[in-house]
């Protein structure tokens, strides 16, 4: 036996391969949590690391170059890109606007079917060139039959009359200039007066007696006696009314219609004829 | 010869812990015969006999015990190889070096065995300390006793001395 004694490097390699040994030995017995021989699991384990390791270097560069190596394209396709996303962009308002107006067509459509009136639908091309008259200009003119002193109405109510018309447009008084005046009477109670014009984003209700029982919040609609409108459209609602006066009221109107986003309109192609009602008292002329 | 003794020795030592098993308690602390033997031949033989007598006894015991094959040979390869590294840097002859070497020949034995069953949660020791220590005595005590009966055989001091050169502390003759 000390004959083996030969040489301390030679027992240390022989003490290694026997503890190696030892250790494949029992290895080969022992199962892991997994079922799976713990020599098995032990050689996944280290080969599976050598994997992730090598997954991890491979990510690395590949990362690094998709990072910043190979990205001389970007720049490019940055520009692109905010070049698409602006077209989308002004295509999806071009989308939104024409959705709008089929609405607002639509819309108009309905009003024109429901008024039993014949009437033209015109859209609104320009606003007023100086803000002292409250007018607009529409598209149509006498070519598609407008005539002066026709109604024009909005889903919403009524908005003016044709004063000017030309061959291919026409310009409209809008009910809040202020020289525009319209036979008016209260939904409610029927007490009539005329809605006048202030030149102003309200209307004046004048000529209603002071014992006539109107309130705030009665809606005011065309009485139809001015021979321009038809008779039962929506003018407004009434938000202040002047008690303190004497034998007639000062009454305020917020109007139906929102002048300042007017796009298309009805315009009623047939004039109306004069109610022979009696008016209000006191009522003047409507059609100034 | 020398080989021979040694497998004599441990077969001697196996077939004593196998049988009188009951009996091999010291106060509270069970011997460990082989053990003892294993420690022994790398005291007197160097390293590579330790770790081979190691192996080979642990391998035995295993396989006569129901644990799992290689984990007591491992222990005790360890352990013969480092107190068969460690007769060779120092003098183990007195029985202070002896029972320290038996000592922690013990220690190092229950914690490698131990310390791989709990690693591969196949037993839970609950790691006895003082169970182990008590046995590291109660072996040393035992070694000690074995050591000095050997060595006090017939022509076992001379050989001891032809082994040594005659002048050195050494227990055992190596090249290394």
């Amino acid at each position: 036996m000390p004959v083996l004694e030969h040489r301390r490097g030679g027992s240390a390699v022989l003490f290694v391969l026997v503890v190696v040994a030892h250790i494949v030995l029992i290895s080969a017995q022992v199962t892991s949590k997994s079922g799976m021989p713990v020599l098995q699991s032990v050689a996944f384990g280290m080969v599976a690391e050598l994997q992730r390791g090598g997954a991890g270097a491979v990510g690395g560069v590949s990362s690094l170059w998709n990072g910043y190596v190979d990205l001389r394209g970007a720049r490019d396709e940055n520009q692109r890109l905010r070049q698409q996303l602006a077209d989308t962009q002004i295509r999806l308002q071009q989308e939104r606007a024409l959705a709008q107006r089929s609405g607002e067509l639509t819309r108009l459509l309905d009003l024109r079917n429901r008024v039993g009136l014949v009437t033209t639908a015109a859209e609104v091309i320009a606003a007023s060139a100086t803000p002292d008259f409250r007018t607009v200009t529409i598209g149509k003119g006498t070519t598609s039959g407008l005539r002066p002193d026709m109604a024009v109405l909005s889903p919403e109510g009524v908005v003016g009359r044709v004063i000017v018309p030309s061959a291919r447009a026409a310009k409209v008084q809008l009910l809040i200039d202020r020289n525009a005046a319209v036979g008016a009477l209260v939904e409610r109670t029927r007490a009539q007066g005329v809605a006048m014009g202030r030149g102003e984003e309200t209307l004046q209700l004048e000529y209603v007696l002071g014992t006539s029982d109107v309130k705030v919040g009665d809606v005011v609609v065309t009485s139809g006696i001015d021979g321009i409108y038809p008779k039962g459209f929506v003018i407004g609602r009434i938000d202040y009314v002047d008690r303190a006066g004497g034998a007639l009221k000062q009454i305020r109107i917020q109007p139906a219609v929102n002048f300042t986003s007017l796009e298309d309109v009805l315009v009623v192609l047939t004039p109306q004829t004069s109610d022979p009602a009696a008016p209000a008292p006191g009522a003047p002329d409507t059609a100034r | 010869m020398k080989t021979l003794v040694v497998v004599v020795a441990l077969a001697l030592a196996l077939v004593l812990q196998t049988r009188l098993a009951p009996f091999l308690v010291l106060g509270t602390s069970p011997l460990d015969l082989v053990l003892i033997v294993v420690v022994y031949v790398a005291i007197t033989s160097g390293p590579t006999t330790g770790l081979l007598a190691g192996a080979a006894a642990g391998l035995a015991q295993d396989a006569l015990s129901s644990g799992i094959l290689g984990i007591g040979g491992l222990a005790k390869t360890v352990v013969g190889y480092l107190v068969g590294l460690a007769s060779t840097q120092f003098i183990v002859a007195g029985p202070l070096p002896r029972f320290l070497t038996f000592l922690a020949s013990t220690v190092i034995h229950a914690g490698i065995f131990m310390g791989l069953y709990e690693l591969l949660n196949l037993r839970d020791f609950g790691f006895p300390w003082g169970g182990v220590l008590g046995q590291g005595v109660a072996n040393a005590l035992v070694g000690i006793v074995v050591l000095q009966a050997i060595e006090l055989l017939p022509g076992a001091a001379e050989r001891r001395q032809q082994r040594s050169g005659g002048g050195g502390m050494r227990t055992s003759r190596r090249l290394d």
